[in-house]
């Protein structure tokens, strides 16, 4: 047995001892199981999987790789997108979907205290007798986790107007890459010291894990308005999208779908979209019903002038539910056109909306990769669709240029390389197009800090570790990693 | 601590890293230090050519962008070079189409509110400090009333560029809103108080201006009322974009800020007074104060009160303001989202100052909140817990270890010592 085989034997004897047997997974098959997350084409099958059913548990396995130098991933729901989950060969995989209780939910404080394996609908559920709700609501938010969601900062469709993960929670219990277990922020706002937990949220489980988390609820609002609007073409929907902004509006959620993306959305949930739109503008206003009202008419007038040959007020909630099944289903759908797809995630300005949505149209015609358009017209988060048919010989290749092709265009842009699914295994390589060697060293600082040992997700977001004995700007002699063997001279 | 010495070797290398630097004056003291230079460099290459010699040098440097809340914090250990970013006070780039605006950090608050309001548009910060720069704001985390609609800095800072301690460029974020690559720099940096690094350059999401807007309010005699008062409009649908306490000798007022459009605020200003009842006035103007702190920020050493920020869950509002009525601090500040800056008489004996902290403190931690002194005599500096008690203090001593080793940035300011 090697050195890595002993120390995971060691892990392993430690989370029998803390663990109840059913939650100790070393049997291949079982294991094998949790080789992915939402992106499935990495796969690594992990060396441990183990399910801890409150947080001194997990904290002890935490502690017990940390005395080995055993690497470890956490694990909410596995929906992710960016492979941000996916296990270590040599490490074990921490799954959190055994500690789901809603801990407290405060109506007077306006606050929900929670585990990392709630699934986050179920806030909004158990919120929701007391008149409130948790805003952020990726589409997956039926079965994705509120640990995913802290690691990822998840977005979702009403983000424009409420933010995400991080504009919502306000504290966590959080395990250290040491095991050690340490309060971030409070119950209340503006906890002293430095924001520590603004950095974890997002940091795609590579600062550690959170066990507890307490999430600000949002008042329900007196009144929900759900328009459906057919365009001619996805310029005209943007330019409405636009008016809509200079207005002065600022809508819970604005949606795009392109007539692609429509044809598949329809072929799945028949959601009855407008026939022959060549885009669907999926426009939400929320708040005190007299200010609706307002908004309401002004957004109506705006899509007309716009352009909009179809409007479609939902006037009850079996029909705003049918026109967001449309939307929230667009990804799972375009599996009925096409056998196989990538989903991408990138941001741009969204005034640069109409110029990239034309050069993904050249990408499109000159690679022959068709590609379907959905996204947060309002925030200017595109989530293309690549689609290809992997049984043809070099389609998936052709895919992965469109898709890179696309993540190019958004940095041209000024935007980013991802808005909402993580950078994870997926991404890291595109990192440096967006950042200078220095910004992601001194990100990594952060990394540093909390995880010397490098031992808490490793190899995800950064393309390149830092060795965290470096004192920056005093370097002396050979490079630590070139000493230990581990490098070339660089 | 970086233990160099100012001497004439390092003088030099300061002058050729900046166009600007001379000796400390009488108005450059921070908060009883005086430092022994200050440099005023033109650009964010000349922040790192300073930091690159002051590290060369072993000397100990203090950010400072337009003075207003240099006091604030504990006093320096040490501070051999004032860094003063005033001359970085460009607005760069007001997207209105994409709502952002990217600023300098030397740049007033104020006249980057002047650059976007001619696109209709604002950032959601408001100026409780005049005169303060952006930098400032986002190092000390200022925030007024309007934040319970839109947040504070954390939630609006986008993109962010800072000088590290060893003079090295960084950024993290962008220019849209929606962003998770990477690490969120800037939500570390907000509220750092000039320890991490310098912000020499800062993007932010905007909002729309207002078409309309209407406050409300009520006198309230009581903790009870007060009390009653706030959950009733928090828990109704009105969606307010303030909701202030004003306290002080066991009685105060409540006051709603509604902003929209001109019928839907008359709508909702109906709403909050059916809520509020009989006794509730609306008007135009904001109520006196507004969105300053309840002390004066021109009062210098002695003369300074005790000034305190207190945070708490919503729950906890009559226990704080009843705290505060017996500690005799006139308090003012976001009820509706527990948040409250509180001031203590200048000349307050330090045994009931302490005494008060302790009071006010205990009831704060015990609704899941703090109390932080903001700013008082050195003397109450030197008697009180001034940061209280912080959580994960090993982490953030950790995460200044690894931002500036040398604790070379505003030594000592921070919590823990940090």
């Amino acid at each position: 047995m090697g050195q890595a085989g002993a120390a995971i034997e060691a892990v392993t004897r430690r989370a029998r001892e803390l663990l109840p047997a059913d939650a100790v997974v070393t049997d291949r098959a079982r294991l094998r199981t949790y080789e992915c997350d939402g992106l499935a084409h990495y796969r690594v099958t992990p060396a441990l999987v183990v399910l801890p059913r409150d947080a001194a548990q997990l904290a002890g396995v935490v502690r017990a790789c940390a005395e080995q130098g055993v690497p470890y991933v956490a694990r909410g729901a596995g929906t992710g997108l960016s492979g941000g989950a996916l296990p270590h060969a040599e490490g074990v995989l921490v799954v959190t979907s055994q500690m789901r209780a809603i801990t407290d939910v405060r109506r007077d404080d306006q606050r929900a205290v929670v585990e990392p394996g709630v699934i986050n609908l179920d806030v909004t559920r158990a919120a929701t007798p007391h008149g409130y709700y948790y805003a952020p609501d990726p589409s997956s938010q039926q079965i994705c986790s509120i640990g995913g969601n802290v690691a990822e900062n998840s977005g979702g469709a009403h983000c424009l107007k409420y933010g995400f993960t991080t504009n919502h929670v306000v504290g966590a219990d959080f395990v250290t890459s040491a095991g050690e277990t340490v309060a971030l922020g409070g119950t209340a706002p503006d906890a002293p010291g430095y924001d520590l937990l603004g950095t974890v949220v997002g940091s795609e489980g590579t600062l550690g894990i959170v066990t507890s988390v307490t999430v600000r609820l949002v008042r329900l609002p007196e009144e929900v308005r759900t328009i459906l609007v057919g365009f001619e073409s996805t310029d005209q929907a943007g330019a409405a999208t636009s008016a809509i902004i200079a207005a002065g509006i600022v809508p819970a959620a604005i949606e795009m779908m392109d007539a692609l993306a429509i044809e598949a959305a329809e072929a799945a949930v028949q959601c009855n979209y407008p026939h022959g739109a060549g885009a669907v503008l999926v426009i939400e206003l929320d708040g005190a019903s007299v200010e609706v009202e307002q908004e309401y008419a002004e957004v109506e007038r705006l899509c007309t002038e716009n352009g909009a040959f179809e409007q479609r007020l939902a006037t009850d909630p079996a029909e705003r539910a049918l026109i967001w099944k449309g939307r929230k289903s667009a990804f799972a759908a375009v599996g009925r056109i096409s056998p196989d797809y990538i989903v991408q995630d990138g941001v741009i300005p969204r005034t640069a909306l109409p110029q990239v949505l034309r050069a993904i149209a050249d990408l499109s015609g000159t690679s022959g990769v068709r590609v379907a358009n959905v996204f947060h017209a309002g925030d200017g988060n595109l989530h293309p669709l690549v689609l290809f048919d992997d049984a043809v010989e070099g389609a998936g290749d052709a895919a992965e240029k469109v898709s890179g092709a696309i993540l190019d265009l958004c940095i041209e842009h000024g935007g980013s390389i991802t808005g909402e699914h993580g950078v994870g295994m997926d991404k890291a390589k595109y990192m440096p197009r967006m950042y200078t060697d220095e910004d992601l060293d001194t990100m990594q600082l952060v990394r540093c800090a909390f995880d010397p040992q490098s031992i808490s997700n490793p190899g995800k977001v950064f393309p390149t570790p830092r060795l965290c004995g470096e004192v920056p700007g005093r370097r002396k002699g050979a490079h630590p990693a070139q000493q230990a063997g581990l490098a070339e001279v660089f | 601590m970086a233990t160099g010495t100012l001497d004439t070797t390092a003088r030099e290398a300061l002058a050729s890293a900046c166009q600007d630097v001379q000796d400390a004056g009488e108005t450059d003291g921070v908060d009883g230090v005086r430092p022994g230079l200050v440099a005023r460099p033109a650009d964010t290459a000349q922040v790192a050519e300073v930091l690159k010699a002051a590290a060369a040098h072993g000397l100990t440097v203090v950010p400072r962008g337009r003075g207003t809340k240099l006091s604030w914090g504990l006093p320096p250990a040490s501070a051999d070079v004032l860094l003063d970013v005033s001359a970085l006070d460009e607005v760069l780039d007001h997207a209105a189409g994409d709502l952002i605006v990217v600023t300098q950090a030397g740049a007033r608050l104020a006249d980057l509110q002047e650059v976007v309001a001619r696109g209709g548009q604002r950032l959601a910060i408001d100026e409780t400090v005049p005169g303060a720069s952006v930098g400032g704001t986002l190092a000390t985390n200022t925030s007024g009333p309007r934040r319970v609609a839109t947040g504070t800095a954390r939630d609006l800072l986008i993109g962010i560029t800072v000088v590290r301690a060893d003079g090295v460029i960084a950024k993290a974020g962008g220019r849209v809103v929606k962003n998770v690559a990477g690490y969120d720099l800037g939500k570390l940096l907000v509220g750092s108080a000039g320890t991490l690094a310098v912000i020499t350059d800062a993007t932010f999401r905007l909002h729309p201006l207002a078409a309309a807007h209407r406050w409300v309010s009520m006198p309230v005699p009581g903790v009870a009322e007060a009390h009653a008062a706030v959950q009733a409009v928090v828990h109704g649908q009105a969606v307010p974009s303030a909701v202030e306490v004003d306290w002080a000798e066991g009685r105060g007022a409540v006051s709603v800020l509604l902003e929209g459009r001109e019928e839907g605020v008359a709508g909702r200003t109906a709403t909050v007074r059916g809520l509020l009842g009989d006794a509730s006035t609306e008007s135009d103007d904001a109520p006196a104060g507004g969105a300053a702190y309840p002390w004066d920020l021109a009062a210098t050493g002695d003369r300074r009160a005790t000034a305190l920020k207190l945070t708490f869950a919503l729950s906890g509002l009559a226990d704080v303001l009843a705290a505060a009525t017996d500690s005799g601090a006139v308090l003012r500040g976001s009820a509706g989202v527990g948040v409250a800056y509180a001031a203590l008489a200048t000349g307050t004996p330090l045994e009931d100052v302490r005494t008060a902290v302790d009071r006010l403190r205990r009831v704060c931690t015990g609704h899941g909140g703090s109390l932080v002194v903001v700013d008082a005599p050195s003397a109450v500096k030197d008697g009180v817990d001034v940061w209280g008690p912080v959580p994960a203090l090993d982490l953030m001593r950790r995460v200044k270890d690894q931002f500036d080793p040398d604790h070379r940035l505003s030594p000592a300011r921070y919590v823990g010592g940090i």
